[in-house]
């Protein structure tokens, strides 16, 4: 934490720091959680009163998608824990890790929002982060080489700031005449509210779904429609496919109950005496339809809330807005401007056999904002990464063990590894998580990298790139293993062949 | 970009240009759109699991073996023979500036050319070019 600034009230006076972080939800309080154990000056601002990004206020029926087990066969305490915990943020120090289990009330495997919201409370009192509440950021501009953040309490310059303003800004279609007939999701109202409605859902992904599951009871029929076909996660094998929580909507469908999962496209809305007219188009023939109903919820994604970082050159991508970024979470655009939290969704990594990482979600993106901060450490602060020296001889057994344990290897599958390097000396390093991508197409020493895989049979295996003269040339997959544990003597004989002259 | 954007954008590509309005819609939510750094692998020579990429926006260097030996841009779609042959990319494609390309997941390519007969007859005749123009140069 910053000792320089005099100590008012509100912490973290207007002023130059060695880095600002915008956002006090999972990725700045993350963010601000490694700074700090680094000792690296920033400060952390807030729009909000108190911590908890988007968790202060969805999702929309008050149960989380992902689930911490409070009965895993690991001790709370511990980094394997967090394989069962995808709620929690995390720490290094036993005593930070695990929030989550110790706040639910044991009904569920879901934490409620609520509990989502108070665990993110928890670890800023357990951790001492600092953050400066309702001090928005309102705009920026340059100063040299400084960035300089508007708010009401007046500028913070800094070489380097953090955006962590999540990706949870509604986002309405805009070329659908009509569309001022609908809300979006984020404004939908009290269950209750919609006894008896004809209820038109725009969207099929996961908000979409959600919807459909929480007003099952209430509105009939509920139809859900957009031009691509509904996916199941356990198909996807990704988060991506609508998850299984969310599955009743699509059962109900299946047996004619009055729900309706529709390929089309919304074409316009009318608004007549009796409701709404949704004017729609087959996605497979292009045969118009109308379909009458009372309300209409646009489950239509989101966007991020970048404010003028655009106008300043930011380039930005796909319809979510998210900036363009380096595998370390740098604007591609705009020098050291780094992201963290849901926005880190816009680096694609690998993605192999299509399946994309979950930096979208806490479990995933907690990771990630190691990479950041450890690239800020290293390029701002000259602090670097340690890169502890390994025994020949525990080369395998090290990779086979984060294989089957590592967390970051579990949550991030095809995107963070765990690598190993040998220096000009022989000496063999362990350089830790890094990005995947990063690993494959720079250049670097001779090593390996080891991380977890699924491909499109849905097998998960380990999966090994070995760097040979700065390249990587190929990928190699080890064996299945029934119950996921790859230390055993075959996954060390395999593994052994692959490394042998590079780590051995 | 909005909706009208990315219609317009995937409207203008020779491999979309066949298809009506509702079908550009369904493509539009079927392909993802990615963002790739200067310097990364888009498709790596040798590795399982790869997709089928169409740029949107800036250049790529096809190369093999470490040697450049095509630049491919906005419209160019490449990954569909290691896909169609069911085998690892026998190039790399590298990000030569900032990329924006659609992706479509590998294993999604043969229902994808399936639903939309009229972009694998143009994928047809852009592969046909790529062969005639290789036969002229051998």
């Amino acid at each position: 934490m910053s000792t320089q600034h005099s100590t008012e009230t509100s912490p973290f006076p207007a002023g130059e720091y060695g880095v600002v972080v915008v956002g006090s939800g999972p990725g700045g309080l993350q963010v601000s959680y490694y700074l700090s154990r680094l000792g690296i000056d920033h400060a952390v601002i807030s729009a909000d009163p108190a911590p908890g990004g988007m968790f202060r206020r969805f999702p929309f029926f008050q149960r989380l998608l992902s689930w911490t087990k409070p009965h895993a066969g690991q001790a709370h305490d511990t980094r394997e824990y967090e394989r069962y915990d995808f709620n929690s943020l995390v720490a290094a120090e036993p005593g930070n890790r695990a929030v989550m289990p110790g706040l639910m009330d044991g009904t569920s495997e879901f934490p409620s929002r609520a509990e989502m919201e108070a665990g993110m409370i928890e670890f800023v009192r357990r951790t001492g982060l600092v953050v400066r509440y309702d001090t928005p950021w309102q705009g920026t501009s340059r100063d040299g080489d400084l960035y300089v953040l508007h708010t009401p309490a007046g500028d913070y310059r800094t070489r380097v700031p953090v955006f962590t303003v999540g990706a949870a800004q509604p986002r309405l279609p805009d070329d659908i005449p009509g569309i001022e007939h609908a809300a979006h999701y984020a404004d939908t109202r009290e269950p209750s509210s919609y006894a008896g409605k004809r209820l038109f859902i725009m969207g099929k992904a996961n908000s979409g779904f959600e919807l459909a599951s929480g007003l099952l009871q209430w509105a009939s029929p509920i139809i859900l429609a957009s031009p691509r076909p509904a996916q199941l996660s356990v198909n996807l094998h990704s988060l991506g496919g609508v998850r299984a929580r969310y599955v009743q909507p699509w059962e109900d469908a299946e047996l004619g109950g009055g729900v309706f999962i529709l390929d089309a496209a919304t074409e316009r809305l009318e608004r007549h005496a009796s409701g709404i007219a949704v004017h729609m188009r087959r996605s497979d023939d292009a045969e118009p339809f109308v379909a009458e109903v009372d309300e209409v919820i646009a489950a239509t994604g989101f966007t991020a809330p970048l404010l003028d970082l655009p106008e300043l050159g930011l380039s930005t991508f796909g319809r979510s807005g998210l900036p363009s970024m380096t595998s370390s979470y740098e604007s591609v655009s705009m020098p050291a401007v780094y992201f963290a939290g849901t926005i880190t969704q816009g680096v694609s990594g690998l993605k192999k056999y299509g399946i994309p990482a979950n930096s979208g979600a806490v479990h995933g993106h907690r990771y990630n904002s190691r990479l950041t901060v450890d690239e800020i450490a290293g390029r701002f602060f000259d602090i670097e990464r340690p890169r502890p020296a390994v025994a020949a001889d525990e080369v395998v057994e090290r990779l086979l063990t984060s294989a089957s344990a590592a967390p970051e290897l579990w949550h991030q599958k095809s995107y963070l590894a765990h690598a190993l390097s040998r220096d000009p000396d022989g000496t063999i390093r362990d350089e830790g998580i890094v990005s995947l991508a990063e690993y494959v197409d720079a250049a670097g020493p001779d090593g390996a990298a080891i991380t977890i895989e699924t491909d499109d049979r849905g097998s998960i295996h380990p999966a090994v790139y070995v760097r040979r003269r700065g390249r990587v040339d190929t990928d190699a997959v080890l064996d299945e293993s029934p119950l996921t544990d790859y230390r055993t003597p075959e996954h060390r004989a395999q593994l052994q062949a692959l490394v042998v002259d590079v780590l051995g | 970009m909005n909706e009208a954007q990315i219609l317009d954008a995937l409207a203008g590509l020779t491999l979309f240009s066949d298809l009506d309005r509702p079908q550009l819609q369904a493509v539009a939510h079927t392909l993802s759109e990615e963002s790739f750094p200067a310097g990364q692998r888009i498709l790596r020579q040798g590795f399982a699991g790869s997709g089928f990429f169409v740029i949107l926006e800036g250049e790529v260097a096809v190369r093999v073996d470490g040697e450049d030996v095509a630049t491919l841009g906005k419209g160019d779609f490449f990954g569909e023979i290691s896909l169609l042959l069911g085998e690892s990319p026998v190039a790399d494609v590298v990000a030569s500036g900032s990329v924006h390309a659609l992706q479509l997941a590998g294993p999604d390519l043969r229902e994808f050319l399936l639903a939309y007969p009229v972009v694998m007859y143009r994928m047809l005749q852009a592969v046909s070019r790529r062969l005639d123009r290789a036969n002229r140069r051998s």
